[in-house]
């Protein structure tokens, strides 16, 4: 079977070919059928080829899958390879099954615009590049779908180019993108020089020998160098502090893209790569600690800043830069498999709320702003539902997927073995966060929903609920937010089920990560928590979180007219910050932006019009034509010339001779 | 022995040079007629040029291909050439880029078009004998051969400020020439007073021993000649203005291929001839690299000029190139010479496609432009591939050539690869901010509203610089592995004493210990 990972990537690859060449004279149906076929039969080779590894023994869930050497000089040897082993065929499955849902919903949101190709060739080229990201087999391979996500990311956030706004945010988010992808390639580089090899397969046995024989020390600083270098490189693409600046400005782009790019699958990429190098995190302790405190500071501010927006998507955005940071949470408290099994709950609930703002979108024929809206569940019921099945699962309500995999971050944080404190800092931030989370979410819900329509008369004749290909996708997500997280219920719950539960989640994915838990075993002893304080952990965050709700509740539905003006007049300095994103935007632009734009205006015009060119080149030209302009006085043909500079010569021959 | 390869390939224009001169350019017919001439001949020199790259063998590390016959016995001076994994790839750039640029003059050049097509043949076969010479004296006769042409074009056929941009380029260029010429022969005398043999014979000189001041001032000299050509910072100015000026023919060939003739004269013979003295200047070339590299990127960003933005965006590229060649390990050195491929490619059609709206507009400011991605579509995506491939985006040629440059500059100078890494940033900055003003938005000029995509002849020029990019970025091993013998040969010349890293003894000592060196100049 691993002979035809290749599929994977190629079936979106011929997707992207046949439309962006020819999509122009095929039709709109045909570009459809091209545009979700592809992504629909490489979701279906995905689910094959892992249903085979699941039938293989655990030891034996790992294909390789080498398509040539692609550089080689010296003793690098980077091959272009896939492989597929439980942790990438989790992304895989999440990824191609998202994409399809996503693209057959583009189809209805998308039927009128007139770059209809444009739009499912660069969607399909996005699938493609993040297939490679997922399997590629070594980093080389991996930064190739990292940048190539990037592009992907860059066309379709400026996809309505002809707004200079639009094609704005496209190109900052590129740029920011390749800060961080500035700090993911010295840690490549910092990985080769030490340990020689970029390949998986080759790399982490040889930094577990390492390690086993005491050649490489835990926390030795070059681990902890790569580590934070390449967690740059995923502040870049997963959007966390300093680096997340691009994320809310992405959401200019279509909303499904705004679903599948940048909420669902790529910006996770980030959070993939430190599960894919977990060894080495694992032996940078200090890294780590970094690495959980920015991350929970991600999660508080970007949900903070969610509590005031009025658009709806940019709400989102900020929702999804906090959720990304519980991701980041997980995985830097050595729970890997918590911080995937969050990405995945988080693709379903934050691509069916994307896809239901999408709808709302729509219906209000482009509005976003949150104000015009209300009133909206009657006419968009289905609508109205899934997106409340997504929004109790990013709540943390029980039994939505949400609650299982943030419940395990957070819990995870709290037993994190190499600081504990620190592990219970990040917790209480993060159950802080999560109380926002609810209330934000809430909040849009009932502004939404809820009450009266605010709108404009034409907008209210205009409001109905959307046809089956799209209202379809919305379900089906809606349906994985509610059972998406049952496939990693604690084993603490063992009690309420008359049947034996498992994780069966960290179980599959135990294969990929059980080095790293060996290691931490041998280094420190693993801090043992009784259940009692599991089922308060839990408890404490479902009351959180339902507290958010009944605030939202009580501010939105009980007194929507008065209570916020009222909040906003006597917290006004804090409403005033928050509301402007902390100025953030504005500081990198003074701060950054402003000073090299007049930098480089320096060089061009002092440094190289001025100094080099002009007192350089065309100075010695002048000083030339002075020069020889001087000396010509010596030939000039006049005799009285001639007379004077004997003179002269006569007199300092006298001077000479005697003094 | 075999044909005379080079020999064939260096002098085929001129064939073609001789036929045109028969062509009368008084009627419209007779300029299609030269014009078809003069790119009939280049793509013969093509098709021939493409044998050396079947008949240059992989495991050799020595010159291969040799030609050697006496010329000027009495001093010593021969006509000598040969090639190696470096100068196999520039001559096919060479010859690829050549005929490429006459179809891109079909119409762009409609004035004096016989002297133009001779001057542009006459300088292929310049830039192709350069490549291939080993004989210093004939490399100079060469060399100094690139810049009459070279300077008639921008000097005749230029835009407003034409004879300051070509007077600049002459003087530029000549005066390190000249120092040039003064240690070749001054090498020449050491060699001879060592040995008691009278040769310019690059080979031979190799292993002259000079003292160090000597080293050291006459690597100077060479390196100043080099310099001023690749171009480094800070003698870089004639490049923006001899590009600006230049018409597009010009600006092609100069990016594309002249440039190079810098990298290649510090790879061919500042380095290895002279390897104290370059381990010297080792600290100053490789700040100087690191300096062009982020200056030239941050000074294109601000450009208002198209051109000039390209053009001040190869002095950042060609610092990538400086740097690798100065890292002087197998990955740097390899994706060093990549980069030089990559460069004449990408660079050249970017020049390519400027020169396609100028064209029809007469200008290049940015603002001028604004929404072509509307009038324009199958224009704006080769666009777009070309800045990507620019970038250094994974998948294009780009990419591969930064990549294998900063990596083996990591491994021996992380400052310098680090500051280096920050260009890449740039780059995508100052690129994508062009690329946005020329193709997003509306289309706010008037003038551009009627623009007509590329017509025929030009997606046909640009189509194989578009192929290009993504053979050498998804299988770059076709180029490397011809690279690889001479890459170490040649830092086992150039790395004198600084201590080597173990496995770079072990690769080399593989390499030498296989194949001896100089096979083909034994065989004679």
């Amino acid at each position: 079977m691993e002979g035809y990972i290749f599929l994977i990537p190629l079936l979106p690859l011929i997707g992207f070919l046949i439309n962006g060449l020819f999509g122009q004279k095929i039709g709109k149906w045909m570009i459809t059928y091209i545009g979700c076929s592809s992504i629909g039969l490489a979701f279906l080779t995905s689910v094959l080829i892992v249903y085979h590894m699941l039938c293989l023994p655990v030891g034996e869930r790992q294909f390789t899958q080498v398509l040539w050497h692609w550089i080689t000089v010296g003793n690098l040897h980077i091959d272009l390879a896939f492989m597929l082993d439980p942790l990438s065929a989790v992304m895989i499955l999440v990824v191609t099954g998202v994409s399809f849902v996503i693209h057959i919903y583009s189809k209805g949101y998308m039927a009128h615009d007139e770059s209809y190709w444009r739009y499912y060739a660069y969607l399909n080229m996005f699938v493609f590049f993040m297939t490679v990201l997922i399997l590629g087999a070594n980093y080389v391979v991996m930064f190739v779908g990292w940048e190539g996500v990037g592009l992907a990311s860059y066309l379709l956030i400026g996809f309505w180019y002809k707004e200079n706004l639009i094609a704005d945010a496209g190109k900052k988010a590129f740029i920011v993108n390749r800060v961080g992808d500035f700090g993911f390639l010295l840690g490549m580089f910092l990985i080769f020089v030490t340990f020689g090899s970029l390949s998986y397969t080759e790399l982490f046995p040889k930094v577990l020998h390492m390690y086993e024989h005491g050649l490489l020390a835990m926390n030795s600083p070059v681990m902890i160098a790569i580590c934070l270098l390449l967690f740059v490189g995923a502040t870049g693409k997963s959007a966390q502090i300093p680096l997340y600046v691009w994320l809310p400005d992405a959401m200019a782009g279509p909303t499904p893209v705004s679903a599948l790019i940048h909420a669902a699958t790529m910006v996770t990429a980030g959070v993939y790569m430190v599960a894919r190098t977990n060894i080495l995190y694992t032996l940078a302790p200090t890294a780590l600690l970094v690495m959980s405190l920015m991350s929970a500071a991600t999660a508080f501010i970007a949900a903070t800043i969610g509590v005031l927006q009025y658009d709806i998507k940019r709400v989102l955005a900020y929702s999804t830069v906090s959720q990304l940071g519980y991701m980041f949470i997980g995985v830097s408290v050595l729970a890997y498999s918590a911080g995937i099994f969050h990405l995945m709950s988080h693709a379903f609930f934050k691509a069916c709320l994307f896809l239901c703002a999408g709808a709302v979108m729509h219906a209000m024929r482009g509005d976003l702003d949150m104000r015009d809206m209300g009133g909206l569940a009657k006419k968009m019921p289905i609508t109205y539902v899934t997106m409340l099945f997504a929004s109790l699962a990013i709540s943390g309500i029980p039994p939505f997927s949400g609650f299982f995999s943030k419940d395990e971050v957070l819990g995870k944080a709290f037993m994190f073995p190499y600081y504990p404190v620190v592990g219970k800092i990040v917790w209480f931030i993060g159950l802080a966060a999560a109380g926002i989370t609810a209330f934000y979410m809430f909040r849009l819900m009932f502004m939404t929903f809820h009450g009266e329509f605010r709108g404009t008369e034409e907008e209210a004749r205009h409001v109905h609920e959307m046809p089956f290909s799209m209202t379809g996708p919305l379900m089906v997500l809606a349906f994985l937010s509610l059972v998406g997280g049952w496939v990693g219920i604690p084993e603490v719950m063992n009690s309420l089920f008359p049947f034996h539960v498992t994780n069966l989640f960290e179980n599959f994915l135990d294969p990929v990560f059980e080095h790293s838990h060996e290691i931490v075993a041998g280094f420190v002893t693993i801090p043992h928590y009784s259940s009692t304080v599991e089922w308060i952990l839990m408890s404490s965050s479902v009351a959180v979180g339902i507290g958010g709700i009944c605030l939202a509740y009580y501010i939105y539905i009980c007194h929507p007219d008065t209570l916020p003006q009222k909040l906003a007049h006597t917290f006004a300095l804090h409403y005033k910050l928050i509301y402007n994103k902390y100025y953030i935007d504005e500081i990198y632009y003074h701060v950054v932006v402003l000073p090299f734009y007049f930098l480089s205006t320096f060089c061009w015009k002092v440094i190289d019009a001025f100094l080099i060119d002009g007192v350089g080149v065309n100075g010695q030209a002048w000083w030339v034509q002075r020069g020889s302009r001087a000396v010509g006085l010596v030939q000039n043909g006049y005799v009285q010339t001639y007379g004077a500079f004997m003179l002269l010569g006569l007199v300092m021959m006298l001077w000479f001779f005697i003094f | 022995m075999n044909a005379p390869l080079l020999t064939y390939i260096t002098f085929l224009p001129l064939l073609g040079i001789l036929l045109i001169l028969f062509i009368s350019q008084r009627s419209e017919s007779g300029k299609d007629v030269i014009r078809s001439l003069a790119l009939v001949t280049s793509i013969v020199v093509f098709l021939v040029s493409l044998r050396i790259y079947f008949a240059f063998d992989p495991n050799v590390a020595g010159f291969q291909l040799v030609e050697k016959h006496p010329w000027i016995p009495s001093y010593g001076i021969g006509y000598f050439m040969g090639i190696d994994g470096l100068s196999l790839w520039l001559v096919l750039l060479t010859t690829f880029l050549t005929p490429l640029t006459i179809l891109s003059t079909w119409n762009a050049i409609s004035d004096r078009v016989k002297e133009f097509q001779v001057l542009m043949l006459l300088l292929e076969t310049a830039m192709i004998g350069a490549f291939v010479s080993l004989d210093l004296l004939l490399f100079y006769v060469f060399w100094e051969l690139m810049l009459i042409p070279m300077y008639l074009i921008i000097g005749v056929w230029g835009g407003k400020q034409r004879i300051y941009a070509a007077i600049k380029f002459f003087l530029y260029t000549a005066v390190g020439s000249l120092l040039m010429l003064v240690c070749i022969v001054g090498l020449v005398y050491f060699h001879q007073r060592e040995t008691g043999v009278l040769t310019f014979n690059l080979l031979e000189l190799y292993g002259t021993h000079l003292s160090r001041i000597y080293e050291i001032l006459f690597f100077a000299a060479f390196a100043l000649a080099f310099a001023v050509k690749v171009p480094m910072f800070p003698v870089h100015t004639w490049l923006p203005d001899a590009h600006v000026q230049a018409p597009t023919a010009g600006s092609v060939i100069l990016a594309g291929v002249l440039l190079k003739m810098g990298t290649y004269g510090f790879f061919r013979f500042a380095m290895p001839l002279f390897p104290e003295g370059s381990a010297f200047f080792s600290p100053l070339i490789i700040t100087l690299a690191v300096i062009g590299i982020v200056y030239g990127a941050m000074v294109a960003m601000v450009q208002p000029d198209a051109k000039k933005l390209v053009a001040y965006s190869s002095i950042s590229h060609l610092g990538y190139c400086m740097l690798g060649l100065y890292a002087l390990t197998p990955r740097a050195v390899e994706g060093s010479i990549l980069q030089m491929i990559n460069h004449g490619i990408s660079t050249g059609a970017l020049f390519l496609l400027v020169g396609v709206v100028y064209e029809k507009r007469h200008t290049h400011e940015i603002k001028e432009f604004g929404g072509l991605a509307r009038v324009m579509p199958v224009y704006a995506a080769i666009f777009f591939i070309i800045t990507l491939s620019s970038i250094g985006f994974p998948t294009t040629n780009g990419f591969i050539g930064e990549f294998l440059i900063l990596l083996g500059t990591f491994e021996v100078n992380k400052v310098a690869a680090i500051f280096a890494a920050s260009g890449a940033i740039l780059g995508a900055l100052y690129m994508l901010w062009m690329y946005q003003r020329l193709f997003f938005g509306e289309v706010t000029n008037p003038k551009n509203k009627k623009l007509h995509d590329l017509t025929l002849r030009e997606v046909v020029y640009l189509v194989p610089l578009v192929v290009m990019v993504f053979w050498i970025g998804l299988y770059p091993n076709f180029f490397l592995n011809k690279m690889h013998r001479s890459v170490d040969h040649f830092i086992s010349q150039v790395k004198v004493s600084a201590p080597l890293s173990p496995t770079a003894v072990m690769e080399r000592h593989a390499s030498i210990h296989k194949t001896p060196l100089y096979m083909s100049v034994a065989e004679e």
